[in-house]
């Protein structure tokens, strides 16, 4: 619901200044009056804590870019040297190598929350989309940044990675070799790499300023996915959802700080303090934490599918799992938003996150390792990741369209209002 | 159902050698260290005997490329605790600490001298980086049966199980070599390693070296203690980070009240 302006400017500089550029008044109009539905809960405080996480993690690698050397040779004593010689360079290597990963963290949970709440539905699919494109740039600054310090998961995840696009027919080896500008993963990679590491984050910046317009044209979606009707149902932004907001980011930071100040190395990979080198690889390459539900679908192609090599099929189930995120608004074709009203969606919605985490964990296990045995027969973690790679993909192409015609929902409320002040039976307060 | 049974044996016998594959990775022993713990610190003392031991034992064969002599005597360094003489007060600039100059003069270093283009000697200074045992790593290699040990300034943090990994690894010789381990001349059985086979042999033995403070003089005290050495190595900072971590916590606690009540304040009157 984009709204009627009410920014009134008092002084004479700013009486100016909006004549020329309505720069204030969009700030107020876009952050200050915004009318936004009073029932917001807190799985509605991501998208200020993504933003404060995109700021931290572009003001901490601005710093690091001044002292580190991208060179197969220096790469990796760099990033020890600030790590020990540059003033308070352990707290800001830290927090930039934890800030991907909470980054991740909060993204993920932003968008359960669209997926949950059907956030993605009409007005909003190119919301939802330019938020996929976000992902999208996320996940390619996240692999380039692990390139960076050059150990041995940089390496010979760089090299696995790569190696991918080498599955593509016809043109695979070609675009793999234009994008090593080498033979292998080597200097010209690393150069490269931390090129376009730089350049993504403000690419992302721009997307998220589409995100935000594309935000305030409709107006937030909210739990109960009935739209906003009238002056009621909202309430303006400040000081209503900044306070909010606030306190949610400062808990989030909490916890951020524990991993900075205390647990620095644990999301990381002991193998990544070993200096890159191409003659060794380790046992077991793992990517970081947030790309192994990925990495367990690209796995669990373990068969030729026609003409299709295994390869190719664990290349192209990988990439399709995020390209289906890009059409999940025409797939889902039911009229109700808010699972709190779908009863069969909402179990499939769980089911589904519990998939999620499930190839997460497929991800970070040997294949061939069992899942559980039982006198003498068990499941291979392969047979596990294809079970959950099949309902991934059911959830979106099978299970959304079809509960469009079948599934029955329960009452909702009127309105916003309505629901708040508890005059439908249905719905409890938000939080 | 005899078949059935037959099944079950010939899986049960593929299993087997899996799981005795798998069985080739012990857990360290659990070692309760000064520096565990959100407040936990480096005790100096056994900072200051682990480098004895790294410097008298693993120095030279192991390279610590990324230490200098200065770091010894930094905060939260084995050497930081050292006053002056005369004013008692502690070094602020390392550089200055008396037994660090000793430590790093007691090295050779050779140069080229840039005025005359003559090969020179001089003595260590604090600024001087550990001394690497080799020219480079074919040298490396060669001085040990074609192994290359692995440089130590960041082991701790380049291994999983850290510190109580070296320090199990290097206490874990004494053990029965299994019967499906098979050695070649100049390999040796650690029950820690990963896979069992390691080129390096037990390097620590009860009063090989004379530590001047009272503690025990065994092999299992010097592997814990340049273990200790080796974490405060791969973490220099970690005190400070910790110190600085608390207050940081407190900050944000009181922070995240004052949000919460703002919130509580701010919301009060309205159904949401």
């Amino acid at each position: 619901m984009s709204h009627q302006s009410t920014y009134n400017p008092q002084t004479g500089f700013e009486k100016w200044l909006d004549a020329r550029l309505p720069i204030v008044r969009l700030g107020y109009d876009s952050f200050v009056d915004f009318p936004t539905p009073r029932n917001l809960n807190y799985w509605y405080t991501f998208g200020g804590i993504l933003a404060v996480f995109l700021v931290i993690q572009i003001l901490s690698g601005v710093v690091l870019a001044m002292h580190y050397v991208p060179h197969v040779d220096h790469a990796f004593d760099s990033v020890e040297r600030i790590r020990r010689d540059v003033n308070y360079g352990w707290l800001i290597q830290s927090m930039h190598a934890n800030g991907a990963a909470f980054f991740f963290v909060a993204v993920y949970l932003h968008m359960f929350r669209g997926l949950y709440y059907g956030s993605y539905k009409s007005p909003r699919e190119i919301l939802w989309i330019l938020g996929v494109v976000i992902y999208l740039l996320m996940m390619a600054a996240a692999f380039m940044g692990y390139v960076l310090p050059w150990g041995q998961m940089s390496y010979w995840g760089a090299t696995v990675i790569t190696n991918l696009v080498g599955a593509l027919p016809v043109v695979g080896e070609g675009i793999r070799e234009w994008l090593w500008g080498d033979f292998a993963v080597g200097n010209a990679t690393l150069n490269r790499f931390f090129s376009l590491h730089y350049l993504i984050p403000f690419l992302i910046a721009g997307l998220v300023i589409l995100h935000i317009w594309a935000l305030h044209i409709p107006g937030n979606n909210n739990p109960t996915g009935v739209e906003v009707k009238g002056k009621g149902d909202t309430l303006p932004f400040h000081p209503y959802y900044t306070v909010k907001d606030g306190f949610a980011i400062v808990l989030f930071l909490m916890i951020f700080a524990g991993f900075v100040f205390y647990l620095p190395n644990v999301l990381g990979h002991a193998d990544n303090s070993i200096e890159a080198n191409p003659l060794v690889t380790p046992s077991h390459i793992v990517p970081e934490w947030y790309f192994l539900p990925f990495y367990a679908i690209l796995r669990a192609v373990t068969f030729d599918i026609g003409p299709i090599s295994a390869k190719l099929g664990g290349v192209l189930a990988m990439f399709g799992a995020i390209g289906v995120l890009f059409v999940v608004p025409w797939l889902d074709g039911s009229p109700v938003k808010s699972m709190r009203y779908r009863p069969i969606a909402k179990w499939c919605f769980l089911i589904f996150v519990i998939a999620c985490f499930g190839l997460g964990w497929c991800g970070a296990e040997n294949p061939d390792n069992l899942v559980f045995e039982f006198g003498g027969v068990g499941m291979k973690f392969v047979v596990l990741s294809q079970i959950l790679t099949a309902y991934y993909f059911a959830y979106f192409l099978v299970i959304l369209p079809v509960l469009g015609f079948i599934e029955k929902p329960t009452e909702r409320p009127a309105s916003i209002e309505a629901s708040v002040l508890g005059s439908s039976s249905t719905t409890a307060p938000a939080e | 159902m005899k078949r059935f049974i037959a099944t079950f044996a010939i899986l049960a016998a593929f299993a087997a050698p899996a799981l005795a594959a798998e069985g080739e990775v012990h857990e360290p022993e659990a070692y309760t260290w000064s520096f565990n713990g959100p407040f936990g610190t480096y005790d100096d003392r056994q900072l200051q005997r682990g480098f004895q031991v790294y410097q008298e034992v693993c120095a030279s064969c192991h390279s610590m490329d990324l230490l200098s002599f200065r770091n010894l005597g930094q905060p939260g360094g084995p050497f930081s605790e050292i006053r002056h003489p005369e004013t008692d007060q502690l070094f602020a600039n390392p550089n200055d600490n008396p037994v660090v100059i000793a430590i790093a003069e007691a090295y050779t270093y050779t140069e080229i001298d840039l005025e005359t283009g003559e090969e020179m000697e001089r003595a260590g200074i604090p600024a001087d980086r550990f001394p690497n045992p080799y020219a480079n790593p074919s040298q490396a290699r060669a001085s040990n049966g074609g192994a290359m040990p692995p440089d130590f300034s960041v082991i701790v943090k380049a291994r999983s199980g850290g510190a109580e990994y070296i320090r199990s690894l290097l206490l874990g010789y004494d053990y029965e070599v299994p019967e499906d381990v098979h050695l070649l001349p100049g390999q040796h059985y650690n029950y820690y390693f990963p896979g069992g086979v390691l080129a390096m042999g037990p390097q620590l033995f009860d009063g090989a070296v004379s530590y001047v403070d009272d503690s025990p003089e065994t092999a299992e005290q010097y592997a814990t203690d340049v273990a200790a050495f080796l974490a405060w190595a791969s973490e220099p900072h970690m005190e400070s980070r910790k110190s600085m971590g608390l207050g940081v916590m407190i900050f944000l606690l009181i922070f995240s009240i004052l949000m919460w009540l703002a919130y509580r304040q701010v919301w009060a009157n309205v159904k949401h």
